[in-house]
């Protein structure tokens, strides 16, 4: 480029155009390595990425269709195969233990989502602020996603244990009675939810924290200018600007809660699989592995798994239903 | 390092910012968005507090006997009993040989997730073939499938290999994750040119030499940022592993402790609780080493909507 310039410069005509090509040729492998070239430029993308599909089929595509065809027969751990049609679906429906699991994932689903999202926005909302020891919140916050889940619920089923938790033992300073958190169902359920939300609301208050970052500040100043308070801007910019962020979260805590497992496992210790001592707190996931690991009906359990994608699925496209309307009503006014 | 993977660079946006109120004085802050007062820090205070109460907690409660933890009201200072528990827990509960299952489970599946979550995020990134998008497109699907769906199925092949308790059947199910796949192209997306992988490629190297000597070196950073988001899930992952493991057999930490929990002999709550500070300690160790990093790290990956 640099010569191209200076020629000009000098008024001379023009170079004749850089002959790269010949130089290329000189460069060029012999008729063999090029094939090979060729070869290795076609086929590489499929090598790299033959890992995860490979993986995928093997340990995540092939048991998702075994598990569907398992689901429509009765299974016994070990045993062969007998074709029941939607028996296990139809059983399930008849099954008390089925809708008690149902209603306490949705219960427990929710007294733990909604509180945990609600505080990581807020907390977010304060993290943003121009802070001393930023850095230490940040870190403090997040410390107990390092927890795993089974080291939390052993610490909180201590906090919560009736006679001597501290937990309890707090709320008598205020003179309330020992409340049941093991045996009775809103307080189990309220104590495992606890053990969710303290382990993902600083997580989920990170994610909120990067999105309102790239909240541009004339928007704010915008607001302030026309007299909005900082509650008034928090809600009428920063959580519209933040909602793909928002609705991501829901997404990610729903499928999470669905598949809520070892909290309550834990939590009921000896009952756990049970999920307390009259299933107060069962999840189908718990449902599922009793059914498939205590009572070693795997067909059962398979049909419990698949009405757990369904109800997944149902989630999905509530959110891209509810996405695609948000993106009509922000993309037409502007 | 992180920034790419954002729509919007987060810290030069916050310096930026900064800056302004910096040189607008009381103009800037007319916003009144960027300065806290004394509630904010009071409440986040409150909220650091909560998050790391019942970390302080589990080591005042390793730290006593078991008859004084399960005695009201409960003890608030540490004990003299730590290294009484440390021993038993290390020695009767082999909690010495969960941790070293851990760490090989957990330090096998970040490196062979980052290693080939990188190659599988280069080829959607920057390479051109048939069923890109398509294949992309099932890579993003596969993250919605509940664990709970193919559970049973590989219940049943590790039984038919003689696996159960053998810590390859918690390994090769998660060699490479389709988050990992996804947050690396994210970040090659951007930073790396194509001109850089074209140029490589005039000059004759071949697809080892490009992967090794362009794409790895720009891609380090996010590769341990992944590193370690993919350390900490799969050393906190508990449900295939409780399948797939026995507490008395070579369990994982978080499978020993699930059988710790629920024994139905007399429990003693203290090294109950010093097995959990042993699964923990870590992954604290981790993030107050890096704190910063993992924060970033989170950070990065989650916007992904």
């Amino acid at each position: 480029m640099a010569t191209s310039v200076r020629a000009a410069a000098d008024g001379s005509p023009p170079p004749a155009p850089p002959a790269p090509r010949p130089a290329r040729r000189r460069k060029a492998p012999s008729a063999w390595r090029s094939k090979l070239y060729r070869l290795d430029v076609k086929a590489t993308p499929y090598t790299f990425i033959a890992p995860f599909f490979l993986t995928f089929a093997a340990f995540g595509l092939f048991p998702l269709i075994y598990t569907g065809w398992l689901s429509l027969h009765r299974v016994e751990l070990g045993g062969d195969a007998e074709w029941r049609g939607l028996e296990n679906y139809t059983g399930l429906a008849d099954s008390d233990f089925f809708w008690n699991a149902l209603a306490n994932t949705f219960t427990i689903g929710v007294i733990s989502t909604v509180p945990q999202l609600l505080m990581a926005l807020g907390l977010a909302h304060l993290l943003n602020y121009k802070l001393r020891g930023r850095g230490f919140y940040r870190v403090a916050i997040l410390a107990p996603y390092a927890t795993s889940i089974a080291a939390a619920t052993l610490v909180f089923a201590q906090l919560f244990n009736t006679d001597y938790g501290m937990i309890n033992g707090f709320l008598g300073l205020f003179g309330i009675d020992p409340v049941n958190w093991e045996t009775e169902k809103w307080p189990a359920q309220i104590a495992i939810s606890t053990i969710v939300t303290w382990r993902w609301t600083g997580y989920n208050a990170l994610i909120y924290l990067a999105a309102m970052q790239a909240v541009p500040n004339d928007l704010y100043e915008a607001a302030a200018l026309d007299g909005a308070s900082r509650w008034r801007q928090f809600i009428s910019v920063t959580i519209p600007s933040i909602r793909p962020t928002i609705l991501f979260t829901i997404v990610v805590s729903t499928i999470g809660a669905t598949q809520l497992f070892g909290e309550p496992l834990i939590f009921g210790g000896s009952l756990g699989i049970g999920g307390g001592s009259a299933n107060q707190y069962q999840t189908l996931s718990l449902l599922m592995y009793e059914k498939g690991w205590v009572t070693g009906s795997l067909g059962q359990a398979s049909a419990i798994a698949w009405v757990m994608l369904l109800l997944l699925l149902c989630v999905g496209g509530a959110q891209a239903l509810i996405s695609r309307r948000n993106r009509k009503k922000t993309g037409a006014p502007s | 390092m992180t920034h790419a993977l954002t729509k919007v660079p987060p810290a030069p946006a916050g310096r930026r910012r900064a800056q302004a109120q910096r040189r607008g004085g009381k103009a800037g802050r007319a916003g009144g968005h960027n300065h806290a007062g004394p509630v904010t820090y009071i409440v986040l205070a409150l909220a650091a507090f909560f998050s790391l109460f019942p970390l302080y907690w589990n080591v005042v409660a390793a730290s006593h006997t078991g008859e004084r933890v399960v005695q009201a009201p409960s003890p608030l200072l540490p004990g003299d009993q730590l290294f009484t528990n440390l021993e038993i827990a290390w020695n009767q509960v082999h909690m010495g040989q969960a941790l070293i299952n851990t760490t090989i489970v957990a330090g096998t599946v970040a490196m062979s997730t980052v290693l080939f979550a990188t190659l599988a995020g280069f080829a959607f990134a920057k390479l051109q073939f048939r069923g890109r998008n398509i294949l992309l497109a099932v890579v993003i699907a596969t993250m919605t499938v509940p664990p709970q769906l193919s559970v049973i199925p590989l219940y049943q092949i590790i039984t038919e290999l003689g696996w159960v308790d053998q810590l390859q059947s918690v390994i090769l199910p998660t060699l490479v994750a389709a988050f990992g796949v996804f947050f690396m192209r994210q970040f090659l997306l951007e930073a790396l040119p194509v001109e850089l992988v074209e140029a490589a490629r005039m000059d004759g190297a071949n697809s080892m030499r490009i992967i090794w000597h362009v794409v790895f070196p720009v891609a380090r950073p996010a590769m341990a940022v992944l590193g370690m988001l993919i350390f900490v899930q799969s050393w906190n992952d508990f449900f295939w592993p409780f399948i797939a493991l026995t507490p008395d057999g070579s369990p994982t930490l978080q499978v020993a402790l699930a059988g710790l929990g629920a024994g139905n002999h007399t429990v003693n709550h203290a090294v109950v609780l010093t097995g959990a500070l042993i699964a923990t300690i870590p992954l604290l160790a981790v993030f107050a080493l890096l704190g910063k990093h993992v924060v970033g790290g989170i950070t990065a990956g989650a916007v992904k909507s």
